[in-house]
């Protein structure tokens, strides 16, 4: 018989909540992954095609049978309308990141061309420090964030990721459509 | 139902007219007052005033366990809802349908730090099936249908509803609802049960157990589940909560397991090669170290709960659904398989389950006892009464006595603070279940240290004239604590010992109760027929039991659950 005794270290995974857009819905679901001792690594929440609901994508890095817990748990509060764990190969994820760079006016050409190749554009300029704006899938982010390290980042911000799955379906289920 | 303009706080009575409630346990304050003003004169529901919340929502539970339907209590804003939280950390763990209502400062004066202001829709967030706090009164007639439909539908929990004061004079056009439809609250369960996976597995083991908790109780399924037991002829063990799912004095049932439970109902289930789960969660109190829990078994899992499936134990195959429209299904693809297939020869296992009764059963020594031995008074209330009256225990080593003696023949007849061991539960308890099933015999068995939790309220039980009998199983301990210390503390009995006071026979007499004693076997005879002969109020008898007696067999925190230690 398998047993669940210890949370064993997992990966990432990704998972989608439509939930019911009325306060407090945050609050509800953070509690509930901390009071169970699930880590969160990101939490992104905003609206929808539709007003009443909201969607949340939560990053966990977690066990498969923990993750397969934790959408049973979320699945059981009340203003949580669909959760799901979305498939790494059926994931269109993005992340937006902005970065403050104070580095003297003559990298900024460098700059320039390292955001180029990332696709990622320069916001705000002063004269000495730039805003960079990017966005992508996590691993991409993180390797603009590794290459302008020795630029001198003075701040940064991820928004954390968003998630839709590739094709038709939907997270929607179909008593709300 | 016509519109008529009326105020949110009558809306509440007509919402609680509407839902069929009997009865409503609280207390008024300040801004549960126009619910309060709305309720005067009513008389179904009725109202009982409690002495402190978290007695009403006790009572409440102890209401809805006894009977089956949701229990409902009032607390006002503050300290009064505070009061409440236990009773609802208590419903949310044993999944007791309730329905918390509170009254809150104005809108206006919510999050300034109001007087007797308390955030407590964010306080209970974590105990609640779900909870609402009404910012509109045109939302309330809605909410108020949704708050009963979640306590008492899938796995029923305790809900609250947390309405300020200015929307409880607010005056709108009330109707309410008659159908319920919450987006996110109906949890969807995609596979077809597999039966026949199921079925086939039964038909394999050789040395099956069913394990029955107190999901069988709230899903009313003890018929369904005595059908299917007498079919598998397998031995069946219980959780605390699930006795009554099986009446304990059928030759298959080994009665409670876990922690306090039998030698052989814990030889039983680390022997099988099945374990067939129904309404059960696996409990440390019953599993034990969970990776020495049955180590050959294999596990079939019905719960309505699908967060409940593999959270602790793997299924090897799950069933997700209502026990009462499952089992029967299970029950017929067994005798399916059984008729196709033969059964499969238990005789060897229960050879061996019968061997492990005979040579470890329950048993403890009167004779020759200088003072009275609690299994012996739970045992001679229950020869007494001939097991026919509702028991509900406070949370001790009382409460493991009369779980271990009280053999449980029906459903819904011993009810106990399990999940959350609430200290102080009996008396509450006893006033819910008395008021719903006025006509039965109900006892509690509680001990000195939980009775001094909540004993302000036999004012209640004096006022209902209620006849409940309380046993107080008095060894001047906090004495599960108390064994601990004596067990794994070297005897340094840090804070247990109690003084003896107050005198419970005064202390009745003080709330106009009858109050008794016994010390002896002669006396507690005595006292037992003159407090089951008493029928003008409440009754507290304080029952001196022998001080150091330890409840046994007794498998440590943490430890496999054969490792029993016992009184040899």
């Amino acid at each position: 018989m398998e047993r669940t005794e210890e949370k064993p270290a997992g990966s990432t995974h990704t998972i989608s909540l439509l939930v019911e857009n009325k306060p407090g819905v945050l609050h509800r679901i953070a509690g509930l992954f901390s009071r169970r001792g699930y880590n969160i690594a990101s939490l992104t929440v905003g609206p929808t095609e539709r007003a009443d609901y909201s969607r949340m994508t939560i990053v966990v890095r977690l066990s498969t049978k923990t993750v397969e817990q934790v959408v049973r748990q979320v699945q059981k509060l009340v203003p949580v309308v669909e959760v799901r764990e979305l498939v790494p190969q059926d994931l269109i994820e993005r992340e937006l990141m902005l970065a403050k760079i104070r580095t003297p006016e003559r990298n900024h050409a460098e700059l320039r061309a390292l955001a180029e190749t990332y696709e990622a554009t320069i916001v705000d300029v002063s004269p000495d420090a730039l805003v960079v704006e990017a966005s992508g899938p996590a691993g991409k982010l993180d390797a603009l964030e590794e290459r302008l390290r020795p630029f001198g980042i003075q701040e940064l911000c991820r928004s954390g990721r968003i998630a839709l799955e590739r094709g038709f379906k939907t997270l929607a289920p179909p008593s709300i459509k | 139902m016509g519109k008529e303009k009326i105020t949110g706080a009558m809306a509440v009575r007509r919402a609680l007219e509407a839902e069929g409630v009997e009865v409503v346990f609280g207390m008024p304050g300040g801004t549960i007052l126009p619910i309060y003003d709305a309720m005067f004169g009513c008389e179904r529901p009725r109202q009982v005033l409690v002495r402190h919340e978290q007695v009403g929502g006790h009572a409440a539970e102890g209401f809805a366990l006894a009977t089956g339907r949701v229990g409902v209590c009032f607390g006002t804003s503050g300290p009064g809802a505070t009061n409440l939280v236990t009773a609802i950390a208590d419903a949310y763990m044993d999944s007791v349908p309730l329905v918390a209502i509170t009254g809150n400062v104005a809108t206006s004066l919510i999050g300034s730090d109001a007087f007797q202001e308390a955030d407590i829709t964010g306080i209970t967030m974590p105990i609640t099936k779900h909870n609402w706090l009404v910012t509109d009164v045109h939302d309330l007639p809605r909410i108020l249908k949704e708050a009963f439909y979640v306590a008492r539908t899938g796995r029923p929990g305790p809900v609250l509803v947390d309405i300020p004061k200015d929307v409880q004079n607010a005056e709108f056009e009330f109707e309410y609802p008659e159908t319920v439809s919450i987006p996110g609250y109906h949890p969807p369960v995609r596979e077809e049960p597999r039966l026949k996976d199921a079925a086939a597995l039964i038909r394999s083991a050789s040395r099956p157990v069913l394990y029955l908790g107190g999901g069988v109780r709230s899903a009313g399924a003890h018929q369904e589940v005595r059908e299917f037991a007498e079919l598998l002829d397998a031995p069946v063990i219980t959780t605390l909560h699930g006795k009554g799912a099986f009446p304990e004095t059928h030759p298959l049932c080994l009665g409670m397991f876990g922690m306090h439970g039998s030698k052989y109902a814990n030889f039983t289930v680390q022997g099988s090669d099945l374990i067939v789960a129904l309404g059960a969660r696996f409990d440390d109190r019953v599993t034990g170290k969970l990776s020495t829990f049955a180590p050959e078994a294999k596990v079939i899992h019905l719960d309505v709960d699908p967060a409940e499936i593999s959270k602790l134990v793997t299924a090897t195959v799950p069933l997700v659904g209502d026990l009462r429209r499952l089992l029967p299904q299970l029950t017929a693809e067994v005798r399916r398989v059984f008729a196709e297939q033969g059964r499969p020869d238990l005789a060897p296992w229960k050879r061996r389950v019968a061997e492990w009764q005979a040579k470890h059963p329950m048993r403890y020594e009167q004779a020759g006892q200088k003072y009275l031995l609690p299994q012996y008074v739970v045992e001679t209330l229950w020869r007494k009464t001939g097991g026919k009256a509702v028991v509900t225990t406070g949370v001790g080593e009382h409460q493991m006595f009369a779980a271990q003696w009280w053999k449980t023949t029906e459903p819904r007849q011993f009810i106990t603070s399990g999940g959350l061991g609430t200290m102080g539960f009996c008396l509450p308890s006893a006033i819910g279940i008395q008021l719903g099933r006025p006509g039965e015999l109900v006892i509690g068995i509680d001990g000195d240290g939980s009775f001094q939790m909540t004993l302000q309220d036999l004012a209640t039980a004096r006022d209902l004239d209620l006849p409940i009998k309380i046993f107080v199983l008095n060894n001047l301990f906090l004495g599960m604590v108390r064994q601990w210390q004596e067990l794994f503390y070297e005897n340094r009995f840090a804070q247990t010992p109690l003084p003896d006071r107050p005198d419970l026979v005064k202390l009745a007499d003080a709330y106009g109760c009858l109050g008794l004693r016994a010390r002896t076997t002669e006396e507690l005879d005595r006292v037992i027929d003159q407090a089951l002969a008493h029928r003008d109020g409440p009754v507290i008898v304080d029952v001196r039991v022998r001080r150091q007696e330890k409840v046994f067999p007794m498998v440590p925190a943490g430890a496999p659950l054969n490792d029993m230690i016992d009184g040899e």
